[in-house]
């Protein structure tokens, strides 16, 4: 379609409300993941993004931190304890009128005394007399604090709750998962398109039926037969290697179908070329069909590394919930429930598991895409 | 060391594969060497060693469980007495159930609807706009996330503040900002059923959108300028020609997301995990594979319900299939 320079507002309106609606929430989690907790459970993320005028109630030191100096007893100090970030604009000493004086400005009190507040928080507080009062002055300041950010959130959450392991557990079980159905479906597609055997056409219809086939089918039989080989052998009933196969099993008919579409759309002179020169089906498939299927398999290795990262279902099935084995959807599910109103644990450990599935996106789209799109139009 | 065993483990995994296929290649090369046939070439051993690991995996892991799923649901909760249809009769007059079923029909009806609509208005509307790259890349972009890390984006978003408190949610806090009073969404009955919707359509309009992207491209410019000389509106071109051009693809998105909703577990366990009336097929089956140590017949009968709402899906694919295999 013609790109115009000057489309109607209307379609850009629609489309800017659309872009806003979808970007805003996961926007929102990853600010929120960087700000301080308390900050983040008693204020909107939105309002982190600005410079935010606050009042606040201080007091200067008591009398007992007086002393004297240039014939006047003073009380020095900060009212921020010396924390970066926050300027104070105005300042007043009673509560009537709370920006009566602006920063470097002399408030003279009632019994004489003088009082000036900085920029920055120090305070001079300067009289003829001592000071006898017990509490310290209260003092009303009018600041704006800058955004602030911190990684704080991150350090605690990988290292202190678990998210760091569960991070390498969901590594552990995603790049096999993802590799070893891409070999075996390989050989699998190829002999579906290319060699001759009984009961060929047959075993393409059930692959595609096995596409739709939902993964809940499965689970009860095959749970079964986990805990049947685990009391066989005496140990454990989950595993890594168990869960590699199951994620094999379920990508199968879909990574097989992909690869077949591929690989049957090749030029069928240059096999049987090939065929004639001697070579057999293995060498075929090693030295020809492999290097041309590359970028399906680049497509493919995506689709099904992002579904093992993202999976929780077969991660809760077949492998046990604890630290060791714990993938990270898990972890953050569990983590909903147990820290439910820590937004700032569990919005880090959203992002921290979204890191490699983003990272994927914004380097690999076109791959991404290419697949997604082989996979339904052509289906 | 853990990291080390991470790569002890792939490596492992992937030699065994590369060992199998290449030594079994590489026995039968040996053993048929000397032989004049023609079974070098052609060997049926071949296709064997080729397609048993992937037939046996596809064996183990599908074919018999579908039979031994449909089996199961026949027998009681350990497996071991037949029962008849006991189970789906329990089934059907189980409120909690009946609720999902329910519920199931919601999802079916609403997201595949909206995400294929909006998909489609998007990926028209981005072609035309010159930004319009950068906005599909953003509206795609949940569809690299999981399930679980939109539900916590979202619980964000609908996070329920009292009153007088404020709101740290963007929903309530945009509620409260036109004076009204804010809601705990996930919480009302009925209602947060479209709440935890609108997440799923959130993740698979960029799913719908690209499709349609890549379809809009092979509508032939010809006919939409034609159409535009003879003075056809954008609006009627939309509805006259580009939607009935793209029927079979609509179709097709349809199906993936309806067959995506009809599994839907993540987003329910980790918002409400079936509270409020929000319990759908998927997730009160995983809780009934555990609950009271676990009941294989009731389990095998959600499973067998999700399984006969993909059958049509199933069936009319395969006819595709066999349709395009004749051309």
């Amino acid at each position: 379609m013609k790109k115009n320079i000057f489309p109607s507002i209307i379609s850009q309106l629609i489309l800017l409300v659309f872009v806003i609606v979808w970007i805003l929430p996961t926007f929102g989690l990853f600010i929120s993941s960087l700000r301080d907790k308390d900050l983040l459970a008693n204020s909107g993320w939105w309002t982190s993004l600005i410079t935010n005028e606050i009042n606040e109630i201080y007091r200067t030191g008591k009398q007992e931190s007086q002393f004297q100096q240039d014939n006047f007893y003073q009380i020095k100090g900060n009212f921020f304890n010396n924390v970066e970030g926050k300027k104070i604009s105005s300042f007043g000493v009673t509560s009537k009128s709370i920006n009566e004086y602006f920063v470097g400005e002399k408030a003279i009190l009632k019994n004489g005394s003088e009082i000036i507040v900085f920029e920055n928080g120090d305070y001079i507080w300067k009289s003829k007399e001592p000071f006898t009062n017990k509490n310290g002055k209260r003092i009303f300041i009018t600041a704006t604090s800058p955004p602030k950010f911190t990684l704080e959130n991150y350090k605690e959450v990988l290292f202190k709750e678990g998210v760091g392991q569960a991070f390498i557990n969901t590594l552990t079980v995603a790049i096999p998962s993802t590799l070893i159905p891409l070999i075996i479906c390989s050989f699998f597609a190829y002999a579906l398109s290319w060699m001759k055997f009984f009961g060929r056409d047959t075993l393409l219809a059930i692959i595609i039926a096995s596409l739709v086939v939902p993964l809940q089918m499965s689970l009860i039989p095959l749970l079964s037969i986990y805990n049947d080989i685990g009391a066989l052998f005496n140990i454990g009933a989950k595993s890594y290697p168990g869960v590699w196969m199951a994620h094999t099993g379920f990508g199968l008919a879909s990574t097989t179908f992909l690869l077949r579409n591929f690989i049957k759309s090749l030029p069928h002179e240059m096999i049987e070329a090939a065929r004639v020169d001697g070579a057999n089906h293995y060498n075929i498939f090693t030295r020809i069909i492999l290097p041309l299927s590359i970028p399906a398999f680049a497509s493919i290795f995506i689709l099904q590394f992002l579904w093992v990262w993202n999976d929780l279902l077969v991660g809760l099935v077949f492998l046990d919930q604890v630290p060791s084995e714990i993938i990270l959807t898990a972890k953050l599910r569990e983590l909903l429930g147990s820290r439910g109103e820590n937004w700032e644990i569990l919005t880090t450990g959203a992002f921290v598991s979204m890191t490699v599935p983003l990272a994927i996106f914004f380097l690999l789209q076109r791959y991404f895409i290419r697949g997604l799109v082989a996979g339904s139009v052509k289906g | 060391m853990i990291i080390f065993n991470l790569f002890f483990y792939v490596f492992a995994g992937i030699l065994a594969c590369v060992f199998y296929y290449h030594t079994a290649n590489y026995l039968l090369d040996f053993f048929t060497k000397n032989s004049s046939k023609k079974i070098y070439n052609d060997s049926s051993i071949r296709a064997i060693i080729f397609i048993a690991p992937a037939l046996v995996v596809l064996i183990i892991f599908i074919i018999y469980p579908v039979f031994e799923t449909v089996r199961l649901s026949f027998f009681d909760k350990y497996g071991r007495d037949f029962v008849g249809i006991n189970n789906y009769l329990w089934a059907f007059n189980d409120p909690e159930f009946r609720r999902c079923i329910l519920n199931n029909l919601g999802w079916l009806l609403i997201v595949p609807t909206l995400s294929t609509f909006f998909g489609l208005v998007i990926a028209n509307l981005a072609d035309r706009i010159w930004w319009g790259t950068i906005a599909k890349s953003i509206i795609f972009m949940p569809m690299a996330i999981s399930f679980v890390g939109a539900g916590v984006i979202w619980k964000f978003v609908y996070d329920y503040r009292g009153p007088g408190d404020e709101q740290i949610g963007l929903l309530n806090a945009i509620i409260v900002s036109f004076g009204l009073e804010p809601q705990a969404w996930i919480t009302i009955p009925i209602w947060n059923n479209l709440f935890l919707m609108a997440i799923m359509i959130w993740i698979q309009t960029g799913l719908a959108m690209v499709i349609f992207s890549a379809a809009l491209r092979s509508i032939p410019k010809e006919m939409l300028e034609a159409a535009r000389i003879d003075g056809a509106s954008e609006f009627k071109i939309f509805t006259s020609i580009i939607i009935p051009y793209l029927e079979q693809t609509i179709l097709v998105i349809w199906t993936i997301i309806t067959i995506l909703v009809l599994k839907i577990f993540d987003i329910i366990l980790a918002m409400t995990n079936g509270q409020w009336q929000t319990e759908v097929l998927a997730n009160l089956m995983y809780d009934w594979m555990f609950r009271g140590g676990g009941d294989s017949g009731r389990g095998s009968v959600m499973a067998i319900i999700i399984m006969i709402g993909v059958i049509p899906i199933m069936a009319w694919n395969i006819h595709r299939h066999r349709e395009e295999q004749k051309v």
